[in-house]
């Protein structure tokens, strides 16, 4: 694990063209594209129902576009499911934390770990040395993972019981897990205090240095978007208002407009 | 003191066969979220099959060892169940996803006239027995402490050792393995466990088949009690009391309610039976599984659900 420079952003490595989402009669996206750089923190910022968790599960899959194309790692869909998604090295939280309440926080974890485990069931039902082994290589992994974020003290307790702050670093490190090449992340400070919010900041941080990992990222609060990310998608009302860097992005008049109100 | 033992080791046995019954049941609902109305059909198929194969494998390789009979006659079955759950899978829950609790429900009751109709088709619809070489004569315990000791149906022990064999190596499996991490993770939350890339067309499978595999042990101990015949789909159905005393969604649950009510029943038909008139047994399950119902439809070891309003 080296760590890399901050100036480290290389090719798109995501790309969204004109997508489109409806519910029946409801449009949740009206032609958005925008696209996503090799080892960069992008945000997907906007109020309340501008579409931002419908974004983020149209790149994870659980929603199709009506209309668009994705194209990720240089292959185009209009498709995507979940599952085909995690195999492309798409991982993802969840903003209501949606972690095995009844497991551990060590099996949370190595759940994560699944698709890179590769012995059958009965070589795992009666305990054969290779899966035994497999077992124990992805177990070493997923503890250097609990060392870095620091939850090693609940390695055993089921994360049910654990307070928020710890389940949502649990649900990232369930993402990371998978050593994903794009890491979605579902309002990661929603509900935090301050002292919560900037140690998950600290993560992120350190997941984009160390692992070189590509994050996008959707927030509600602007302050900690703005310190952390490297560029800024802006949406309201399912539409794409704004992108650029924070700098840019804090100028620009529909972006204020949107946030603040604007008289009329 | 020594009858009121005798009754409560009767009722714990046949306790047990509630709970195995009562664990297919949970062990579907959970991974897949269906009531499954076809574990009676699958218990029967099950015992229909390994009855049979029982039979015609020595007679067609022409040879007569009982043990091997019953050990090939058990594989071939639990293949056959691996087939039905792959079947069952490929065929109708692939096509529901998603879809309400009740178009899934009504699916199982399809599936279960299937299973009946194809099973008594393939197998015949006769009754026949089962034997495992299980010991039918009865043993006495505690011959120095009671005057005569407690009579006890070695038969019941050997299937209760079973079931516990059973029980306790499906828990470690679903503990210490990778595929039964995965199968928790499905059961606590589908979603998460796509994202993750958890393949559930796969989990279902292996669910279905494991509970294929319970249905088969106690079709085996059922049958070799009292023989395989079609009732054996609908006398499974007492088992229903049990999993809503334990709750659908917990193992442990299914056990524990299959215990109280194989006691409840033996206990309450031979202590109250006499002061009303005996049948208690018939109707003590559904009475118990309705005040339950009414106070604690959870279960005693069930998840409350609470639905955000």
């Amino acid at each position: 694990m080296t760590t890399q420079l901050r100036e480290r952003i290389g090719d798109v490595v995501l790309e969204m063209q004109n997508i489109s989402l409806a519910f029946g009669g409801v449009k949740a996206l009206t032609d958005i594209s925008f696209d996503v750089r090799e080892h960069e923190i992008r945000a997907i910022i906007g109020p309340n129902g501008a579409g931002k968790s419908s974004m983020l599960n149209v790149i994870n899959g659980v929603y199709t576009p009506q209309q668009g194309s994705i194209t990720f790692g240089g292959e185009q869909f209009n498709k995507m499911n979940p599952r085909r998604a995690a195999e492309m090295g798409v991982a993802r939280t969840f903003q209501n934390l949606a972690l095995f309440k009844g497991m551990s926080v060590l099996d949370n974890i190595m759940t994560g770990r699944n698709l890179r485990m590769t012995s059958g069931i009965l070589a795992q039902a009666f305990r054969l040395g290779s899966a035994e082994r497999e077992e124990i290589r992805h177990r070493e992994f997923v503890e250097n993972l609990i060392d870095f974020l620091e939850i090693q003290a609940y390695r055993k307790t089921p994360v049910g019981r654990l307070p928020y702050g710890l389940q949502k670093r649990v649900d990232l490190g369930r993402a990371l897990a998978m050593e994903p090449r794009l890491l979605l992340l579902d309002e990661p400070m929603a509900g935090m205090n301050i002292e919560e919010k900037q140690d998950m900041s600290r993560f992120i941080l350190d997941v984009n240095d160390e692992f070189g990992t590509t994050i996008v990222l959707i927030e509600h609060d602007m302050g900690v978007v703005m310190d952390i990310s490297d560029r800024v998608v802006v949406l309201d009302y399912g539409k794409k208002i704004g992108d650029g860097t924070p700098a840019e992005v804090r100028q620009n008049e529909a972006v204020i407009s949107a946030y603040l109100g604007v008289a009329h | 003191m020594g009858f009121f033992l005798e009754t409560l080791f009767g009722g714990l046995m046949s306790g047990m066969l509630y709970s195995l019954i009562g664990l297919g049941f949970v062990l579907i609902f959970k991974a897949s979220g269906v009531f499954n109305f076809a574990q009676g059909a699958m218990v029967l198929v099950a015992a229909l099959s390994m009855a049979r194969f029982a039979v015609w494998i020595p007679n067609w390789l022409g040879f007569q060892n009982l043990l091997l009979a019953n050990v090939l006659a058990f594989m071939v079955t639990a293949v056959l169940m691996f087939v039905m759950a792959w079947c069952i899978e490929r065929l109708v829950l692939r096509h529901l996803v998603n879809q309400e609790a009740t178009a899934l429900l009504m699916a199982t009751l399809g599936i279960a006239y299937f299973l009946e109709g194809l099973g008594q088709i393939a197998f015949g619809a006769s009754v026949y027995t089962i034997n495992v070489g299980m010991p039918k004569e009865p043993a006495f315990l505690f011959e120095s402490v009671f005057d005569g000791g407690v009579l006890l149906n070695l038969e019941d022990l050997t299937a209760a050792v079973i079931a516990a064999l059973l029980v306790a190596s499906l828990a470690l499996f679903f503990q210490v393995t990778a595929t039964g991490r995965a199968l928790r993770a499905v059961a606590d939350d589908h979603q998460a466990a796509q994202s993750v890339g958890i393949p559930l067309n796969r989990i279902w499978v292996i669910v279905w088949t494991v509970a294929g595999v319970v249905a088969l042990v106690a079709g085996i101990i059922w049958g070799s009690k009292f023989g395989v015949q079609f009732t054996l789909a609908t006398a499974t159905l007492r088992a229903l009391p049990v999993v809503i005393l334990g709750g659908l969604t917990s193992v442990p649950g299914a056990i524990i309610g299959g215990l109280i009510i194989g006691v409840g029943e033996k206990v309450s038909e031979v202590y109250l039976g006499p002061l009303v008139g005996g049948g208690i047994e018939i109707w003590f399950a559904y009475v118990l599984a309705l005040v339950f119902l009414l106070f604690r439809p959870q279960g005693l070891f069930g998840e409350k659900i609470i639905d955000r309003v």
